[in-house]
C-alpha cells in the first residue's frame, strides 16, 4: 500500500497532490443491527479525484450520506479542514463547501436549467428576503452576479442550448450534466459525485469524463466519486478506496488497487 | 494603418478592413453570444484584433506564402485568424471541423501547412493525433483554452497569449507588417477551399483576391445589399457560400457578422439577430417546416383552424404580392389580417422576420417547402454556384422567382450548354487552379477559361432561366436507351418530408430502383402518433406500417415522373428502406450532404443484387464508424418491395 504520509503523494500521471482535505477515522455507521460501514478510515486530499468503489450494497452511498453530514455515524471522527466535525446538517456540510449529485437525478424537474442551477447558488445569496421580493437596488445587483456564475458553468458543461427548457423535458444524460452544475454552483472546495455516469451510454460517459476531469483541472475542486464502471474509475480517479461489506479492503493507487487479491475476490466473488 | 494608403486600391481583404475600420469604425462587425449575452466588436475594435493576431504570426516565424489551417465552428477570432494570416502574406485555408483525423491529415499534408489555428481541445487533439505523419505543422494555435491547460506548449499557443505577443512586438514588427499588407496585390491567393467532392480526394481550390473580390462586388449589387445588413455565420467556414458571406461580402459593403452561441443553439440566435440577408441549405428550411407542421399537429383545434385557413390564403396571394404583381383589395386585406395573426408570429419563430434577400442552394428545394416560405412574405431565393466559381453563376432576381429555375446568370457570368447538356461558365470569380494538381484543373477550365460546372442543363426559353437537370456524369441510359436521371427522380422522392435521403439506381438496367432513408424526426412523429412503437432506427425503418406509407410515397413519385415524357423510364419498380443513415463518417455522403454514388453502390452492392434479381428480402451486414472513430457492424434483415408503375405493361423481375 502507498505512503500515507501528511506531505502528499505524485498521482499516476505525475502530479504532485498536497494535505488531507479531509479525514475519516474509524467510521462505524449502523442502522439499528445492521453494520452498514463499519471501522473505516481514508482521508480525501487537496485537489484529487478520490473513487469509492465496491460490489452492491458495500455501503458506498452511506459513506457519501455520512461525509454530507445526512447520516451520523454512531462512532469515529471526521476531520475536515483540520477541524473535528461535530454532529451536523447537510445544509451546514453544504455552508462549509461540500456539495453534491445524486445517485438518482434530483432536480426540480419543471424549472429550468438556469433556474435549477440557480437554486444551487441560493447559500451565496445575502440580501434578504425583500429585497429580492422586490428584485430591485442591491438585490438585483447581486442577481446580476450570481448570473454571470452561472452563465459561467452553463458555458463550461456546454449546456447553452437546454438554457431555457424545462429539465423534466432533458434526457437523462443532460439531466445529470444539469445536476453537476447545481452542484458546481455552490463553487464547492468537496465535491461528491454519486454514480455519475450511471445508465449513460459511451459517448456521455466520454463527455461526464471529460467535465469531472476539466472541473478538477480547470477550478481545482476536490472530487470523491462513486462509480461502477471500473474503466471510467481507473481513468479518473488518483486514489481509489475499494469497501466490502461495509469494510475497507484496499486502499491505493488504481493499478494498486487493480491488482489487490482482496479486491478482485470481492468483484469476483469468493465465499465469506 | 499606413499613411500613404496603398491601400485605398482595394485589391485584398485587409484593404477593406483598413477601408472599414476608418469608414464604419463605430459600426459592429462582429457579434458573439457568450455567457449568454451578445458581444460585439465594432471595425475598429476588429481590426485591431487582426492586428494582434497577425503580429503574433509574425513573431511565430510566418513567412510570405504559407499556409494557414483554420478549424472550428464559425467565432470571431477564426475568422480574424483568416485575415490575420492575409496580412502576413500568408494563405488561409479553413477546414471542415466535422472531419475525422485522417481526412483532416489529408488536407493539411497537401496544403503544407505550418501553422493550424484551432478552435478547441477537440480539434488539438486531432492535429496532435496526425502530427507523427504530417511533419511540418509547426504551431498550433488555440482558442478555447478549456481542457488544454496541460498539454506541452513548446508549440502550442492560445490565442491571446499570440495576441499578446504580437502587441509586444509592434516596434519590431509594425514596418514588416505594413509592407507585406500594402504588397497584396489582386492576383494574389486570398483563400484557399478543399471541395468535399463526391468523387475522390477532395482538391484545393485556389481563389485569388479578385475573384473573391469581384464576386462579392457583383453579387452585392444584384442584390442591393448595404453596411447595415445582418448576417448569421452558421455554415461550416470550410464552404465557399461562409467565406463569400462572412468575408467577401461582409467586408466589401461592411456589414455585420453574428456568431451563434454552440451549434446547438443556432435556432434561437436566429431568432434573436433576425438576419436581413439569410443563407440556409434546403435542408434546413426542409427541417424547419418539418418542426412547424408537427407542433400544429399537435395545436388546440382553433389554432389549427386559423393556421390552415390563413396558411391556404397565403399560398393563393403571398407569391404574388411579394412579386409584386396585382392583387385584389379583398385579398390584400385578408393577407394582412393574417400576417398579425398567423404570418408574422411565425416568420418571428423561424427567426426570419426581417429577411430582406434569404437564399438557397446547394440542392433542389421542394417546390412546397419553397412556396411555403414566400407566401409568408419572405423573400427567399435560388442560387446556383461552385466553389470554383467563388459560389456565384446564376442567381433568381427578384419577382422572377420559381422553384424549378436556379435563375438568370450573374453580373459579368456567361453562360454556355455543351452539345452534351453540360453547362459551362465564365466569369470574374472563375478560380485560378486547384492547388497542386495541374491535371484536373486543365480538365475542369479550357485556356478561354471557361470551367464544366459538371452539370446537366438547360437555358428555359423566353426568360433566359437556368434549370439543372442532374449532375452530368450522373445522367445515363437504361438498357432500352431511356434517360436516366436519378437525381430528378431522387429530389422528387425527398420533397416528403418522411424521406430524408434517396439513391436511385437503373444506370444500363432494365428498370429503376431504390434505397430510402427514412426521416426519423417526422416518422417518429408519426408513430407517436398512430402508437407504432419502435426502440431504434432500425426498427422503425423495418416496420411494415412505415414500408406502406413510404411505397405509397414512392407511387406518387411514380405518377408524376411518368408525366415528363422524357425521364418516364426513371420509375422506380423496386424499393427498400435502409437500416442506417447514410453518414459522411462513413464515407457514404460528403460533408455538404450529397450523395456519393459510387462509394454506395460499392458499399452496398449485395443489396443493389437483391433489388435486381426478384429476392423478397435480403440479410445483411454494414461497417459503421462512430464519432470517435472507431467501427463497428451492425446487421439486418431488409424487406424488398415492389411498386405500381403508370403507363408500362411489364412488371419488374419475377
Amino acid at each position: 500500500m502507498m505512503d500515507q504520509s501528511v506531505e502528499g503523494y505524485v498521482t499516476e500521471d505525475g502530479r504532485q497532490i498536497g494535505g488531507v482535505l479531509m479525514e475519516l477515522k474509524n467510521i462505524t455507521l449502523r442502522f439499528g443491527g445492521v453494520e452498514a460501514i463499519s471501522n473505516i478510515s481514508f482521508d480525501i486530499r487537496e485537489g484529487e479525484i478520490r473513487a469509492i468503489i465496491g460490489p452492491n450494497g458495500a455501503g458506498k452511498t452511506s459513506m457519501l450520506n455520512v461525509i454530507n453530514g445526512f447520516y451520523h455515524p454512531q462512532e469515529g471522527q471526521i476531520i475536515f479542514r483540520g477541524e473535528t466535525r461535530s454532529r451536523m446538517k447537510p445544509y451546514e456540510a453544504a455552508k462549509q463547501g461540500i456539495s453534491r449529485t445524486f445517485q438518482n437525478v434530483a432536480l426540480f424537474t419543471g424549472m429550468t436549467t438556469l433556474d435549477n442551477i440557480m437554486a444551487g447558488r441560493t447559500l451565496k445569496m445575502h440580501k434578504n428576503f425583500f429585497w429580492q421580493m422586490l428584485r430591485h437596488g442591491p438585490a438585483l445587483e447581486e442577481e446580476i452576479e450570481h448570473r454571470r456564475k452561472v452563465e459561467e458553468i452553463i458555458d463550461f458543461l456546454e449546456i447553452e442550448h437546454i438554457r431555457r427548457t424545462p429539465v423534466g423535458q432533458l434526457p437523462y444524460g443532460l439531466q445529470k450534466r444539469v445536476e453537476l452544475g447545481r452542484a458546481l454552483a455552490a463553487e464547492p472546495s468537496l465535491l461528491l459525485l454519486d454514480e455519475p455516469m450511471a445508465g449513460m451510454n459511451v459517448e456521455e460517459k466520454e463527455d461526464m469524463s471529460r467535465f469531472i476531469l476539466d472541473v478538477n483541472d480547470q477550478l481545482g475542486t476536490t472530487i470523491a466519486l462513486i462509480e461502477h464502471d471500473m474503466g471510467v474509475v481507473m481513468d479518473l480517479a488518483d486514489r481509489v478506496v475499494v469497501l466490502d461489506y461495509g469494510k475497507k479492503i484496499a486502499d491505493g493507487l488504481p493499478s494498486e488497487v487493480q491488482n489487490d487479491q482482496a479486491v478482485i475476490d470481492a468483484y469476483l466473488g469468493v465465499p465469506h | 494603418m499606413g499613411k500613404q494608403a496603398a491601400s485605398e486600391a482595394l485589391t485584398s481583404i485587409p484593404a477593406l478592413l483598413a477601408r472599414n475600420a476608418k469608414k464604419f469604425g463605430a459600426k459592429p462587425a462582429y457579434r458573439e453570444k457568450e455567457f449568454g449575452i451578445w458581444q460585439s466588436w465594432t471595425w475598429l475594435e476588429a481590426s485591431e484584433e487582426i492586428r494582434a493576431i497577425a503580429l503574433g504570426l509574425l513573431t511565430l516565424g510566418a513567412e510570405r506564402g504559407d499556409h494557414v489551417a483554420i478549424v472550428g465552428r464559425n467565432r470571431p477570432a477564426l475568422y480574424w485568424s483568416m485575415v490575420a494570416a492575409q496580412m502576413v502574406g500568408a494563405v488561409p485555408v479553413p477546414l471542415y471541423q466535422d472531419a475525422v483525423a485522417e481526412e483532416m491529415g489529408y488536407v493539411l499534408e497537401h496544403c503544407g501547412a505550418r501553422f493550424v489555428f484551432c478552435e478547441d481541445q477537440e480539434q488539438v487533439d486531432k492535429v496532435i493525433e496526425i502530427q507523427d505523419k504530417v511533419h511540418h505543422i509547426e504551431h498550433v494555435i488555440y482558442v478555447e483554452p478549456r481542457g488544454l491547460r496541460k498539454y506541452d506548449h513548446s508549440h502550442l499557443h492560445w490565442i491571446k497569449d499570440v495576441q499578446a505577443e504580437g502587441r509586444a512586438a509592434q516596434q519590431r514588427f509594425a514596418k514588416e507588417l505594413e509592407e507585406r499588407t500594402n504588397a497584396l496585390g489582386y492576383d494574389d491567393t486570398c483563400v484557399m477551399l478543399y471541395t468535399s467532392g463526391t468523387t475522390g480526394r477532395p482538391k484545393g481550390v485556389v481563389l485569388s483576391n479578385r475573384n473573391i473580390i469581384e464576386s462579392s462586388k457583383n453579387s452585392a449589387a444584384f442584390d442591393k445589399l448595404t453596411a447595415d445588413e445582418e448576417v448569421l455565420a452558421y455554415l461550416p467556414m470550410a464552404w465557399v457560400g461562409d467565406f463569400i458571406f462572412s468575408i467577401g461580402q461582409a467586408y466589401w459593403t461592411g456589414f455585420c457578422v453574428n456568431c451563434p452561441e454552440s451549434a446547438d443553439t443556432v435556432m434561437a440566435d436566429l431568432r434573436e439577430i433576425g438576419p436581413t440577408y439569410y443563407f440556409a441549405p434546403p435542408r434546413v428550411f426542409e427541417t424547419q417546416l418539418t418542426g412547424v407542421m408537427i407542433r400544429m399537429e399537435d395545436a388546440s383545434r382553433v389554432k389549427k383552424w386559423l393556421f390552415d385557413t390563413f396558411m391556404n390564403h397565403a399560398r393563393k396571394v403571398g407569391p404574388q404580392i411579394l412579386d409584386g404583381k396585382p392583387v385584389g383589395l379583398w385579398d390584400r386585406f385578408k393577407y394582412w389580417l393574417g400576417d398579425i395573426v398567423i404570418y408574422g408570429p411565425l416568420k418571428n419563430m423561424l427567426g426570419l422576420s426581417r429577411v430582406r434577400v434569404g437564399y438557397t442552394a446547394g440542392e433542389a428545394i421542394g417546390p412546397e417547402i419553397f412556396e411555403f416560405y414566400r407566401s409568408l412574405g419572405i423573400n427567399l431565393k435560388q442560387l446556383y454556384g461552385q466553389t470554383e466559381a467563388s459560389v456565384f453563376i446564376t442567381l433568381q432576381p427578384d419577382g422572377e422567382v420559381r422553384s424549378d429555375t436556379v435563375g438568370v446568370p450573374g453580373p459579368g457570368v456567361e453562360i454556355r450548354i455543351d452539345e452534351k447538356g453540360e453547362v459551362f461558365y465564365r466569369s470574374p470569380g472563375v478560380f485560378v487552379e486547384y492547388y497542386k494538381n495541374p491535371e484536373s484543373t486543365a480538365s475542369t477550365k479550357d485556356a478561354e477559361g471557361w470551367v464544366a460546372t459538371g452539370d446537366a442543363g438547360f437555358i428555359e426559353e423566353g426568360t433566359g432561366h437556368l434549370r439543372i437537370i442532374d449532375r452530368a456524369k450522373d445522367v445515363g441510359k437504361m438498357a432500352d436507351g431511356r434517360l436516366f436521371a436519378p437525381k430528378y427522380v431522387e429530389n422528387k422522392l425527398k420533397f416528403f418530408p418522411n424521406i430524408l435521403e434517396a439513391v436511385v439506381f437503373g444506370n444500363g438496367r432494365e428498370f429503376c430502383t431504390a434505397f430510402i432513408n427514412i426521416d426519423l424526426t417526422a416518422v417518429g412523429n408519426w408513430a407517436e402518433r398512430n402508437n407504432i412503437a419502435y426502440a431504434s432506427y432500425q426498427e422503425l425503418a423495418a416496420h411494415p406500417k412505415v414500408y406502406e406509407m413510404i411505397q405509397s410515397h414512392v407511387e406518387e413519385v411514380n405518377r408524376s415522373v411518368a408525366q415528363d415524357e422524357m425521364l418516364s423510364g426513371c420509375q422506380i419498380h423496386r424499393f427498400l428502406i435502409l437500416h442506417k443513415e447514410l453518414d459522411a463518417d462513413d464515407g457514404e455522403m460528403t460533408r455538404t450532404r450529397k450523395v456519393r454514388r459510387r462509394i454506395i453502390e460499392e458499399k452496398y452492392a449485395d443489396l443493389i443484387n437483391a433489388l435486381y434479381d426478384g429476392s423478397k428480402e435480403i440479410y445483411t451486414e454494414t461497417e459503421v464508424t462512430y464519432e470517435d472513430g472507431r467501427k463497428g457492424k451492425i446487421s439486418a434483415t431488409l424487406e424488398i418491395r415492389d411498386v405500381a408503375v403508370v403507363g408500362e405493361g411489364k412488371v419488374a423481375a419475377q
